[in-house]
């Protein structure tokens, strides 16, 4: 089965689309008109730009430029977890949990995937690794910016309660138990309601995109399927390390509650 | 029986802060507000990073994983905080069951939910809820302050009481002068950064 290529031109025409849409929001005042354009803008151009970049990726298919373009996604996905918490570690230990933990899910389970399940040649091939890890950092980013401002925002609240029962002679873990298991809840919560709705309330944008292309939708499916474990398992390891190792953070060796060390929103 | 002893304790604005209380006695902490009463309770429940040392009989501060200081040096804070649904799942099981009468509460209240109780008897409860841990340091921060005048005696006779018998070295921080006058066996007054005895005569 042959893929019809889209022409510019016929972008043009959803882009209209939106222009409309602009229009009819700037003359109903509803105040999204800016953020609608400025978004449609973006999206265009770094969809654009991405697009250079893959074919560049493809046809070249060095290990190091691979490597460098998983390295920019890891950064970007850190930064973009920090942006996400209000109130967040000061200095770069938010950036470094965020990122840290997203390093240690999403590239394990990635490149397990590849290796193991999937199986290309090499490994490395681009057309697989570089969708997946996209997929994978895309969703841990989530999970662990949820999480991450889950578990400062509630412990910020929390404050009293946490102190006393220290007080009480509580070690810092249990004093913290109630406030990590709900951080952790709701990094993962996406992942698993979008497992639970697959298929039945919405068809995954990797299938629907395959089935597009040409695949078989068996074929599809099976990879659908597999995407979504892994991103499960990606974001709940994730969400697991950045929630330990942000709670570790919020104590001291003396085991006190050290809200000085959280930037004020 | 084991003394408290601080030895040039330093917090906020206090600085050099030493004093000795014995097993079973109480040394009332009074001031004015925002003086750092409550910020010197929590320095000795190693709550807030401080300069000196704080020692329980031989027992240095620092030498203890600090979750284990604090279930021997236990503060009660002028607010007390519940955070489970039930008055009973804040307590171990034999706290539960002997909750004394002193306190006035009726038979089965530790099945009532916490949002239930008013902030008097909170405080009554809050005090038991440390007392069940056997520590040997009680820090309370204005343990009364919500209580009318008669309740405040004989929990003041009650806390008195359990003092004594079980030997705990109290640091008491109050307000109310007749009260200094009832409990105290030492009475400290914060002036400006440090700490002194008062003789007595309030």
């Amino acid at each position: 089965m042959e893929v019809i290529d889209l022409a510019w031109w016929k972008l043009g025409l959803a882009a209209i689309l939106v222009l409309a849409l602009a229009a009819t929001g700037y003359l109903a005042r509803l105040g999204i008109t800016r953020n609608l354009l400025i978004a449609a803008v973006r999206t265009v151009i770094q969809l654009a730009l991405i697009g250079v970049v893959l074919e560049a990726l493809f046809s070249s298919s060095g290990f190091y430029w691979i490597a460098l373009m998983a390295l920019v996604m890891l950064l970007v996905a850190g930064r973009e977890v920090v942006a996400r918490q209000d109130r967040r570690l000061k200095g770069w230990w938010a950036f470094g949990i965020g990122t840290g933990s997203m390093f240690v899910s999403s590239f394990a389970v990635t490149v397990l995937a590849l290796t193991v399940v999937i199986g290309p040649e090499p490994w490395y091939a681009p057309q697989y690794a570089i969708p997946l890890l996209g997929m994978m950092l895309g969703n841990t980013m989530t999970g662990v910016s949820l999480a991450l401002d889950r578990l400062n925002e509630t412990v910020w609240r929390q404050r009293g309660v946490i102190e006393n029962r220290l007080m009480l002679g509580q070690s810092w873990k249990k004093a913290l138990e109630d406030i990590r298991r709900d951080a952790m809840r709701s990094g993962m919560m996406p992942s698993i309601n979008a497992m639970a709705a697959a298929g039945i309330v919405s068809l995954p944008g990797m299938m629907t995109g395959q089935i597009l292309a040409g695949s078989p939708p068996a074929v599809a499916v099976k990879y659908q399927i597999l995407v979504m474990l892994i991103i499960s398992v990606g974001t709940g390891f994730g969400a697991l390390m950045a929630v330990s190792w942000g709670g570790r953070r919020l104590f001291d060796d003396r085991e006190r509650l050290r809200l000085d060390r959280l930037e004020k929103p | 029986m084991t003394d408290l002893v601080l030895e040039n304790l330093c917090i906020g604005t206090l600085s050099n802060v030493s004093l000795t209380v014995p097993g079973g006695q109480v040394g009332c902490v009074s001031g004015p507000s925002g003086s750092g009463k409550s910020r010197l309770l929590r320095a000795v429940a190693d709550l807030e990073p401080h300069g000196g040392a704080v020692f329980v009989g031989d027992t240095c501060q620092r030498e203890l994983p600090a979750h284990q200081w604090r279930s021997r040096v236990v503060m009660v804070p002028a607010d007390s905080q519940w955070w489970f649904e039930e008055v009973g799942a804040h307590f171990p099981d034999d706290g539960k069951a002997g909750l004394p009468s002193a306190l006035g509460f009726p038979p089965g209240v530790m099945a009532w939910s916490v949002s239930r109780l008013s902030s008097g008897e909170r405080q009554r409860l809050a005090l038991w809820r440390a007392l069940v841990l056997e520590p040997e340091v009680l820090l309370l921060d204005e343990p009364t302050a919500n209580l009318d005048n008669d309740s405040t005696e004989a929990i003041e006779t009650w806390l008195l009481e359990e003092i004594r018998r079980r030997q705990i070295a109290v640091l008491w921080v109050a307000h109310d002068v007749g009260q200094i006058h009832r409990v105290s066996d030492a009475h400290y007054r914060i002036l400006g950064a440090s700490l002194e005895r008062a003789n007595g005569s309030d």
